[in-house]
Order: structure tokens, then C-alpha cells, then sequence
């Protein structure tokens, strides 16, 4: 439900940036997507394929979704770990004094145009 | 043949949604108008407590609701019926959770000029709320009872953003296997910094300091 959302959000600002470059269309699309962003890669990919038949300038883009690596700080004891291991809790010290650093973004890295 | 090249964006897909919250924040701050996002899981008691805390609060404040599902309006109609507020209710055709753009037609159909507070009840749901800024000056959920003490392990972002937790159905309390000192641990483990209130609203315990908490920052949003 929510990754149709995001997916109309990223087609949107995609078909702008193509009018506003003039291409003929865009063949392939770059989304990274973070670890815990909570966004499911089958499903946005799915959403993406159904949603793309609609537009002006993706019919016939690729996408490629590149996963980031979710990582957090832990502010007692300044160390860095993988969010997905060890959640909110830090293995170095125990503290939970911690934040997420990267891993919850969803970003349009670039497209490949035609023109 | 064309030739093909690459266009560098590296922008975050929420870019745009976090601008247009900002600028509907500050927009409503300048109008004076409090706005809070109201998020659970369905049946949590958001109305039900939305109801007991508008009728402690519309004493002082002018009050309006944007109760937002995904399908009927029995929220609307019962709010409007048992607390003093303007309500409207808003549907979101199938989505999972509101933005800020859909938050500021809200408020346009609600016309929220010349009232105090507007509460925003998202549609019940603990992941896509939590996802979206709605363009609110306060993020709050509820907790009700029945629904276990260990939520705030099972659904980190939405305790991790909110400012307030309401726990509720407290009266509820000696029917369920239900930890309330660990509660507030694994919420505190999201966010050392949000307030948490347990609540009834059945029988209005802490209601009172509920309605205190929003008096204070509706104040202090003032003297900003």
C-alpha cells in the first residue's frame, strides 16, 4: 500500500525533471533504498512495473533499486554498528542511548535519459 | 537514435514532503492555529479520547477534527456528536496514511481560520503514518491496554517520532497481562524525551493532565 505511495511520488518528480530536460524518455531509473526504510524492494519494483504503463516518459524505464546499509551511533560510547543486528541497542557498551545515522532514506540517485 | 545520457538528482524522495509540511507548520503558526497528528492502530480509542479531551479543552479553546479512514465517516459523526468541535471527515481513497498535502486540503475544507487546535486522526495504522510529516506541531500516539505493553518493540519509528504517548484504557488494566513500568521502558527506549500519559477515558483518569499537557504547548507555541 505504502511502497504505491512513494512510487507515484518518485514518477512524478521523475517525469518533471524530464520535461524540464526535454529527453525522449527515460530508460532506467536509480532508487536507493535504505535498509529500514521500510520499504519492501518485490513490492516497489511491482508498484513501479504497474504505475510506470501510466506515465509520458518511463514507459519503458529499468529500475534498479540499490540497498544502503543501515547504521547507528551510539552516543556513550561513540561507536558505530548495523542497525538491523542490534536494533536500538548498542553491542559495544549496552547503551540505548543511540541513533539511526543512515538506512531509513528512500532517494532518486539518477536516471538515464534518451534524448 | 538518440543519445543517452545520465541525470545525476541523488534527492530524497520525502524532499518535497518535508518542504511542504514545513511550510504548512509555520503557515498555521502564523495563523495561531495548533495542529496535532493523532496516530494508532485501529481501535486503539483515538476518538474516544480525542471526544474526552475536546471536552475538557474547548472550555478554553476552539476546536476542530479531521478524522481521516480510509472509508466511511461514523468517526465524523460521532465526534461532532459528543464533543464541542467542528468536524469533517476526510478519505483517503485506499491510502495507508495522510501528508502534508492531503493535510492541507483537509484543513481547507475543515476552515481552520479562527480556531485554536485542529487534531488530525490518521487513518489507524502503526508503519506509513509514522513515514509521512503531516505538517503537525505536535506527533502523538495511543496505546490502548488490550493491544500488549510491546508495541513500542514491534513498531519502533512511530514511538521513535512521537512527542507524547497516550496509554489507554487503563481501566482495563486488571484484565490483561499488561506491564505498564516495561511499557514505558520500551517507549522511553525509542525516545528518552517523549511524555507518556496513561489514560482512561472511560472514567477520565488523567484526563485532566492529558488536557494540561496540550494547554502547555499550545502556550508555548505562542510565545515562540
Amino acid at each position: 500500500m505504502h511502497e504505491l505511495g512513494i512510487v507515484v511520488r518518485v514518477i512524478e518528480q521523475v517525469e518533471k525533471v524530464a520535461e524540464e530536460n526535454k529527453v525522449e524518455k527515460v530508460t532506467k531509473l536509480t532508487v536507493e533504498v535504505g535498509e529500514v526504510s521500510s520499504v519492501v524492494p518485490e513490492l516497489f519494483t511491482d508498484c513501479f512495473e504497474w504505475s510506470k504503463k501510466k506515465t509520458k516518459y518511463l514507459q519503458d524505464a529499468q529500475l534498479e533499486l540499490v540497498v544502503l546499509e543501515a547504521l547507528s551511533y551510539c552516543q556513550d560510547c561513540e561507536e558505530t554498528y548495523k542497525t538491523t543486528a542490534y536494533a536500538k541497542q548498542c553491542p559495544h557498551c549496552g547503551s540505548t542511548n543511540t541513533y539511526l545515522v543512515t538506512g531509513n532514506e528512500i532517494n532518486i540517485k539518477d536516471i538515464e535519459v534518451m534524448q | 537514435m538518440g543519445s543517452v545520457r545520465t541525470i545525476n538528482l541523488s534527492k530524497s524522495v520525502f524532499e518535497d514532503g518535508k518542504r511542504e509540511a514545513d511550510e504548512l507548520r509555520a503557515y498555521l503558526k502564523s495563523k495561531g492555529v495548533f495542529l496535532v497528528n493523532v496516530m494508532s492502530s485501529p481501535g486503539a480509542g483515538k476518538t474516544t479520547a480525542l471526544i474526552s479531551l475536546i471536552n475538557r479543552l474547548s472550555r478554553q479553546f476552539r476546536i476542530g477534527v479531521m478524522e481521516a479512514d480510509i472509508d466511511s465517516d461514523v468517526d465524523a459523526v460521532r465526534i461532532a456528536q459528543k464533543a464541542d468541535c467542528k468536524a469533517i471527515q476526510l478519505h483517503t481513497g485506499g491510502m495507508c496514511h495522510l501528508d502534508a498535502a492531503m493535510t492541507r486540503q483537509g484543513l481547507d475544507e475543515l476552515g481552520a481560520d479562527g480556531l485554536d487546535i485542529v487534531f488530525l486522526e490518521n487513518v489507524g495504522n502503526l508503519v506509513c503514518p509514522a513515514e509521512f510529516d503531516t505538517g503537525a506541531h505536535l506527533d502523538m500516539t495511543i496505546l490502548s491496554v488490550p493491544e500488549g505493553d510491546d508495541k513500542p518493540l514491534k513498531y519502533p519509528l512511530i514511538y521513535q517520532k512521537c512527542d507524547l504517548v497516550l496509554i489507554s484504557k487503563i481501566d482495563a488494566l486488571s484484565y490483561f497481562t499488561f506491564d505498564l513500568e516495561k511499557c514505558v521502558a520500551n517507549i522511553r527506549m525509542r525516545n528518552l524525551n517523549s511524555t507518556v500519559i496513561p489514560i482512561s477515558a472511560k472514567t477520565g483518569e488523567n484526563m485532566e493532565r492529558a488536557a494540561e499537557y496540550f494547554i502547555k504547548k499550545i502556550s508555548k507555541m505562542g510565545e515562540d
